[in-house]
């Protein structure tokens, strides 16, 4: 039991995680698939995060009266990763505008079936 | 001071080149400068290729920080090669392009256009030139993030759902490499490949498993191995040809390129194909797809989603080379990823020249286009020769490595399979000359003229490269050799201790 | 948001200071925390927290599309030129320590700060086009 919680931040992560996933594969509609894909990148952020923390530690800052300091580098790294991660959804959703733009629907299956009856075209 | 910061400048030069684009805006003068720096990219790839094998590899310290604090650069046999390949096809693929992209893009976005070309050209390159584990994923990001906006910029309706299908799938697979690249941080407290690979056997500890697991999954998406693939033929479908060409040469290639860094330089070949399976269920991966994705290339009505296809099996031939884990297959599986490139790239520079003329590329509007398009369909049946594998042609060599390792290993059933296979690429392959050759101009193949020369020249060059590396095999074959020895001798080195 | 007569005052007397606290963000960053990436979404918050209250046209006159295109490559363009620099000045790529041929620290520091302005200056440019191209899709 000591151990299920010690371990809480990956069980946080495994859940964000399996949750954003779930999301991305099973919706439809492409604004939820964004959303889903925000959460399962964050699940990652947040994994990150908790390498970085050592118990007793405190902001990787060098002040007075301090020994021991976090792990800067996942931090930073995260940092990276979640510029990455605006620059996806920004990109997903101006193809979502243009996917409305042109088939005026944002469901996935409404658009496959456009592709099929409309079938020929470039 | 130029030879020593040669690897940075190699990624700096076109990541620089791509904001110039939007400052410049001039459809024109931004060509003109993504053409020459194209080319000088080339330049410094081949300058790196030959500096490396003269006097081995080189290290470079971004920043003046030594690894394994800062980020290093480091080019050896096999990065050497897949940055000659890669900076080649993307300055042959932008010379060949303008024409093409006139009918394709909106002359307003152009500039764009070529700014996210160099961006994912320096995103690919970096890719193969780094030597960070963090640093693969960033550039795996620029690369994918623009070619998801290049793919959309052809305007074409379809070509958004599939970069839509795109972004998700190759998001999610950079995801896992993210995921697998922090457990490993975790264990090793590490970033910089060499480092980690001396202290990574954390003898088969949990979390190392479960990293190599996210990591493979992973970058199979990025290298859509089957069954992992379905984002790619859409995308290469609906996306403008000089897109398809610049993609269909280098960005799955570069992936491999990853698969075969992870495990052999940072896992080692012990720990990737020793006990787990994993060469066992790649192989059974890589034939199943080399298959199914040719059967399902046999049916395309459209020649760009069959090329697709026929990606989606050749990687399946890359994957296997490298799933025997030895030297011959290793060899052939880096031959094949090179000339595979060039004759990919080749047929889809050519399917976009009879794009561009005829106004179509599904096959059966074509009838009778190898009259009214000599040139053109005479390097894209060479291409196909290439793909099948005919002797004479580079698609010989690759195949015949592998043939090769796969004898070497006593797996007959293997061979056969290689062989069975090449009969499906026959078949996809000669759907095309049937109705470009042997059947009367009609429709549109009637109407359409030689593509200009301004597209034809880098077509046939580098259909003819193909020929001309399937008689010369000092280049790709030696090189790839002298590559897969110093990965598997550098993993047992790594790997035992 | 004609009628909203507290939000537009409140976001007038608001957006000055979000402004300067992005400029201390900025240039505090080599001595505390802070830095471009954070300094310039706060500076980008202020102009769409304008866009928002004042509406799309009232920002684009602010910041006009094609200026803060421009800007959002000149940002990656002083990060990419510090680089070079540095390459000329004989060190490797991004090594500031060329910079001062006596301290590597101060060459250092003064590195870090064109940098990260390179990087707060994008950051604002590319936050700020984002929200208006998204928000003018359909407009024009």
């Amino acid at each position: 039991m000591s151990e299920f919680l010690g371990l809480y931040p990956y069980w946080v992560v495994i859940f964000l995680m399996m949750t954003g996933f779930y999301i991305v594969i099973s919706r439809g509609n492409l604004i939820k698939k964004v959303i889903g894909l925000n959460i399962f990148q964050s699940s990652v952020f947040l994994l990150y995060i908790s390498i970085g923390k050592v118990s007793g530690a405190t902001a990787p800052i060098t002040a007075e009266g301090f020994e021991v300091y976090g792990n800067p580098l996942p931090s930073v790294l995260i940092l990276t990763a979640i510029v990455v991660g605006v620059a996806t959804t920004s990109v997903a959703l101006a193809l979502v505008v243009r996917i409305r733009e042109a088939y005026n629907t944002i469901e996935e299956d409404e658009i496959k079936d456009e592709i099929r009856t409309q079938g020929a075209g470039p | 001071m130029i030879e020593h910061n040669l690897p940075a400048l190699q990624v700096v030069i076109p990541l620089v080149a791509a904001p110039l684009c939007v400052v410049i805006r001039n459809a024109r003068a931004v060509y003109g400068m993504t053409f020459v720096v194209a080319w000088l990219t080339f330049a410094c790839a081949v300058a790196l290729f030959i500096r490396v094998a003269d006097s081995g590899d080189i290290v470079y310290a971004m920043g003046g920080w030594v690894a394994p604090w800062g980020i290093e650069y480091r080019v050896d046999q096999l990065s050497g090669f897949v940055l000659v390949l890669v900076a080649g096809m993307g300055a042959v693929v932008a010379t060949w392009a303008p024409r093409g992209l006139a009918a394709e893009v909106a002359p307003s976005k152009r500039h764009l256009f070529w700014a996210l070309y160099l961006l994912c050209l320096s995103g690919l390159l970096g890719i193969a030139i780094t030597g960070d584990l963090f640093n693969v994923f960033v550039f795996l990001e620029i690369s994918a993030l623009s070619s998801y906006g290049l793919i959309a910029l052809g305007g074409r309706r379809k070509a958004l759902p599939a970069a839509f299908r795109y972004l998700i799938m190759g998001t999610i697979g950079a995801t896992f490499i993210l995921i697998g690249i922090g457990l490993m941080y975790m264990m090793t407290g590490t970033l910089n490949m060499a480092d980690m690979a001396t202290r990574l056997p954390v003898d088969g500890h949990r979390t190392v498993l479960v990293a190599f697991a996210f990591l493979t999954v992973g970058i199979s998406l990025k290298a859509a191995l089957f069954p992992l693939h379905a984002w790619l033929p859409d995308a290469y479908a609906y996306a403008p040809s000089t897109v398809s060409a610049l993609l269909a040469a280098t960005a799955t290639k570069v992936s491999v390129y990853i698969l075969l860094r992870f495990f052999l330089s940072v896992f080692g070949a012990d720990f990737a194909f020793g006990g787990m399976g994993v060469g066992q269920i790649l192989m059974v991966l890589a034939v199943v797809g080399m298959f199914v994705a040719s059967a399902a290339a046999i049916f395309q009505g459209n020649l760009k989603r069959m090329l697709a296809y026929s990606s989606v099996a050749q990687i399946g031939y890359m994957v296997l080379g490298i799933s025997l884990a030895s030297t011959a297959g290793l060899t052939g599986g880096i031959v094949h990823l090179f000339n595979h490139g060039l004759i990919k790239g080749g047929m889809f520079m050519a399917t976009g020249c009879i794009l561009l003329r005829a106004g179509s590329v599904e096959r059966d509007e074509l009838a009778g286009i190898g009259k009214t398009m000599p040139w053109t369909m005479m390097a894209w049946t060479l291409g196909g020769l290439g793909l099948i594998g005919v002797p004479g042609t580079a698609g010989f060599v690759s195949k015949w490595y592998l043939l090769q390792a796969a004898l070497e290993q006593g797996h007959v059933w293997l061979a056969v399979l290689l062989l069975l296979s090449s009969l499906l690429a026959v078949a996809y392959v000669w759907r095309v000359v049937e109705q470009a050759y042997f059947k009367k101009p009609a429709g549109i193949g009637v109407g359409a003229r030689e593509a200009p020369l301004s597209m034809l020249l880098p077509t046939l060059v580098v259909i003819g490269l193909t020929l001309f590396f399937g008689f010369w095999t000092d280049f790709p074959a030696g090189a790839a050799g002298a590559a897969a020895e110093s990965l598997l001798g550098g993993a047992l080195m790594g790997g035992t201790s | 948001m004609r009628g909203h007569a507290i939000l537009r005052v409140v976001s007038k007397l608001l957006i000055p200071y979000v402004l300067l606290f992005a400029l201390y963000v900025q240039f505090h960053g080599d001595y505390g925390p802070g830095g471009g990436f954070q300094a310039g979404v706060i500076f980008a918050a202020a102009f769409i927290l304008y866009g928002l209250i004042y509406g799309l046209s009232a920002l684009r006159r602010a910041a006009p599309q094609r200026a803060v295109e421009l800007i959002s490559a000149v940002g990656v363009l002083i990060f990419a030129g510090t680089g070079i620099a540095a390459m000329l000045s004989g060190g490797e790529f991004l090594n500031y320590g060329a910079f001062s041929q006596d301290y590597t620290a101060q060459g250092q520091h003064l590195g870090i700060i064109i940098i990260e302005l390179g990087v707060g200056v994008t950051v604002a440019a590319v936050m700020v086009l984002i929200y208006s191209t998204f928000a003018g899709r359909g407009r024009s």
